[in-house]
């Protein structure tokens, strides 16, 4: 009975049969009913920008529109490439990623490890709740916050400053200043929510090893040393290289939010860059093949690191 | 040396709790300083700035009062409800049939679906051919470009198509035999099945929307069209004060207290929501899906 209402699975062997294909097409018809509105969706709202794209390698004229422009070839991509800003919008794209990802990690696997090995159940959980919670606050909220903390006239960091004497500091408008700010204020806000994979990898680690180090006399160091950090290590690698695929992601709503003009040698990342080029400039095919290099180096840079996650994850097994 | 053994355990235990500690207090003293800051009384605040006490005898809901009696933020609470209420409805309404479908293994042509659906994840160019279509469908001034663009999550419907993929067969094709159609099997067996993972993308989706003000301010120029994000960012950046709230020469809160406000005000639905968020993510059912 159950048999029978099941398609037929073509296996490999079997030649391709197109009725058969049909007649199973016909039997899901209302599945493909179902799905209509979100394909038709993803054809406007997904692919149609793609096909918008195509004005990276054109003159893009909005009275002439997407179809009508003239092809230009690599003409946008070589004056972004040879431009001043190429490596000035670079450099801080990439110091912004590999910052927050170096500075965030090991405090992420010690809040993680810290989490996992006190005996205060109710007191964790209560510090797991307050640290997820910044995750949840848009960078608007964060701006707030950080104005509280920063700002040169009452913030107060530069409150502390001053009663010992010292000048405040305008951090959010110096150059000086700002990467820390930006730095620092994504690691405040995403670290304890980033702990919750490396607290499900300690909590998969099973207790016998924990009770058979503890029969050896092993040192709580010890046993994070040689139990917990080992253990966790491929999932610490496995983030590590998932987020070296995101490398030109610096956090555009969070530098959108807190930069301004004073900061923008230090601050202007890719992302930024686009939408100053774009909106308000109106250089759309400019700004449309910065963003087109920036996705296509993108694509190549998750596809690499997921295969190497793979085969990393596969050595781990066998 | 049993002794001495169970002493260092409890030095290193109290360690622990020294640094989660410090840990708990680096995330909370910046939200208690705008706590203070929001309730502060004017004449205090110009004499001896933000104190890290205030007496509770002193606390002024002043700063409150001015923010939610100017017309301005009583609309961009509302229009912030709208935009998110119409978005998670939306984005569900198109993420659970896509989830649905991709879980049907025999569904002929699933596999290039799935790699289309999941190229569009992988490659995107970016901001500006988004901008064009929008513009382009005359979208501007209208909550669906906020909405459309992320409608649908390619994450999210990973997510819930291995919640589906996990729910047992024999009970769609128990269904089936009956006589039900597809649409019948996922409305009467499996979203009833489905609410925790339903709940938790809603949820998901809903704190995305809430918190999205890069799309309202590229789209919408109607200032009665705000929502609260775009308006909390004007009062950050002082840009046209007077046009957002009660503030004159005789007002009595200052300008910082204000903006402490509403900081607050945006957060509190956020920490309404949150405990229902946190009882998913601590049960696993989140970090299930992120293993997938």
């Amino acid at each position: 009975m159950t048999l029978k209402t099941l398609p037929s699975l073509p296996s490999s062997t079997e030649k391709f049969n197109f009725k058969k294909f049909l007649r199973s097409m016909w039997r899901q018809r209302w599945l493909y009913f179902l799905m209509a509105p979100t394909l038709i969706y993803f054809v406007v709202f997904k692919y149609g920008p793609l096909w918008n794209a195509q004005i990276a390698f054109k003159d893009f004229k909005p009275l002439l529109g997407v179809m009508g422009s003239p092809w230009v070839g690599f003409k946008h991509f070589e004056t972004f490439i040879n431009s001043f800003y190429f490596t000035e919008l670079m450099t801080n794209t990439i110091i912004f990623s590999v910052a927050k990802l170096l500075l965030g990690l090991p405090i992420a696997v010690l809040c993680a490890i810290a989490l996992h090995e006190t005996w205060l159940v109710k007191y964790r959980t209560f510090v797991q709740t307050m640290i997820y919670l910044p995750h949840f606050l848009s960078w608007v909220i964060m701006f707030g916050v950080l104005l509280v903390i920063l700002s040169p006239g009452n913030g107060m960091l530069n409150a502390i400053i001053e009663k010992f004497g010292g000048e405040p500091i305008p951090f959010l408008t110096s150059p000086d200043h700002f990467r820390w700010v930006v730095i620092l204020s994504d690691i405040w806000k995403e670290t304890g929510w980033s702990t919750i994979l490396y607290l499900a990898a300690l909590l998969a680690i099973s207790p016998d090893l924990y009770e058979a180090a503890a029969v050896d006399g092993a040192t709580p160091l010890q046993r994070i040393w040689y139990i917990s950090l080992p253990s966790i290590l491929p999932v610490i690698v496995l983030v590590t290289l998932l987020r070296m695929g995101h490398i030109l992601e610096a956090g555009f709503n969070q530098i959108f939010v807190l930069y301004s003009v004073p900061v923008y040698s230090v601050g202007d990342i890719l992302d930024t860059w686009v939408y100053r080029q774009g909106v308000l400039q109106f250089q759309f095919s400019l700004a449309t093949a910065v963003g087109f290099f920036k996705g296509a180096i993108g694509l190549v840079l998750i596809l690499v690191s997921n295969r190497i996650a793979k085969r990393l994850a596969q050595q781990s097994i066998y | 040396m049993l002794h001495s053994k169970t002493r260092d355990a409890m030095m290193f235990q109290i360690g622990l709790a020294i640094f989660l500690t410090i840990i708990l207090l680096i995330i909370l003293i910046p939200f208690w300083r705008v706590i203070v800051t929001a309730f502060i009384p004017l004449d205090i605040y110009t004499r001896e700035g933000v104190p890290f006490f205030l007496s509770p005898t002193q606390w002024t809901f002043e700063a409150f009062r001015q923010l939610l009696g100017h017309s301005m933020f009583p609309r961009a609470i509302w229009n912030s409800v709208v935009i998110t209420l119409l978005g998670t409805a939306i984005s569900l309404f198109l993420t659970v049939p896509l989830a649905y479908g991709l879980s049907t293994r025999n569904l002929p042509g699933r596999k290039l679906i799935m790699t289309l659906i999941l190229f569009t994840y992988l490659f995107s160019p970016g901001l500006i051919p988004v901008y064009l279509l929008i513009t382009g469908m005359k979208l501007t001034n209208n909550y669906l470009a906020i909405i459309l663009p992320p409608a649908v999550s390619v994450y999210n419907t990973l997510v819930m198509m291995s919640f589906f993929e996990g729910l047992p067969e024999e009970l769609k094709d128990a269904a089936r035999i009956d006589g039900a159609n597809e649409l019948q099997v996922l409305w009467h067996i499996i979203l009833p099945l489905s609410k925790p993972i339903l709940l938790t993308i809603g949820l998901f989706y809903a704190v995305f929307f809430w918190n999205e003000f890069f799309t309202p301010l590229l789209y919408l120029n109607d200032n009665n069209l705000m929502p609260l994000p775009v308006l909390l960012r004007n009062i950050l950046i002082s840009a046209s004060f007077n046009e957002y709230v009660e503030y004159n020469a005789f007002s009595s809160a200052s300008i910082e207290s204000l903006k402490a406000a509403g900081v607050l005000i945006t957060m509190i639905p956020m920490l309404l929501i949150y405990p229902w968020i946190q009882r998913y993510f601590t049960k696993g059912t989140l970090v299930g899906g992120v293993k997938e």
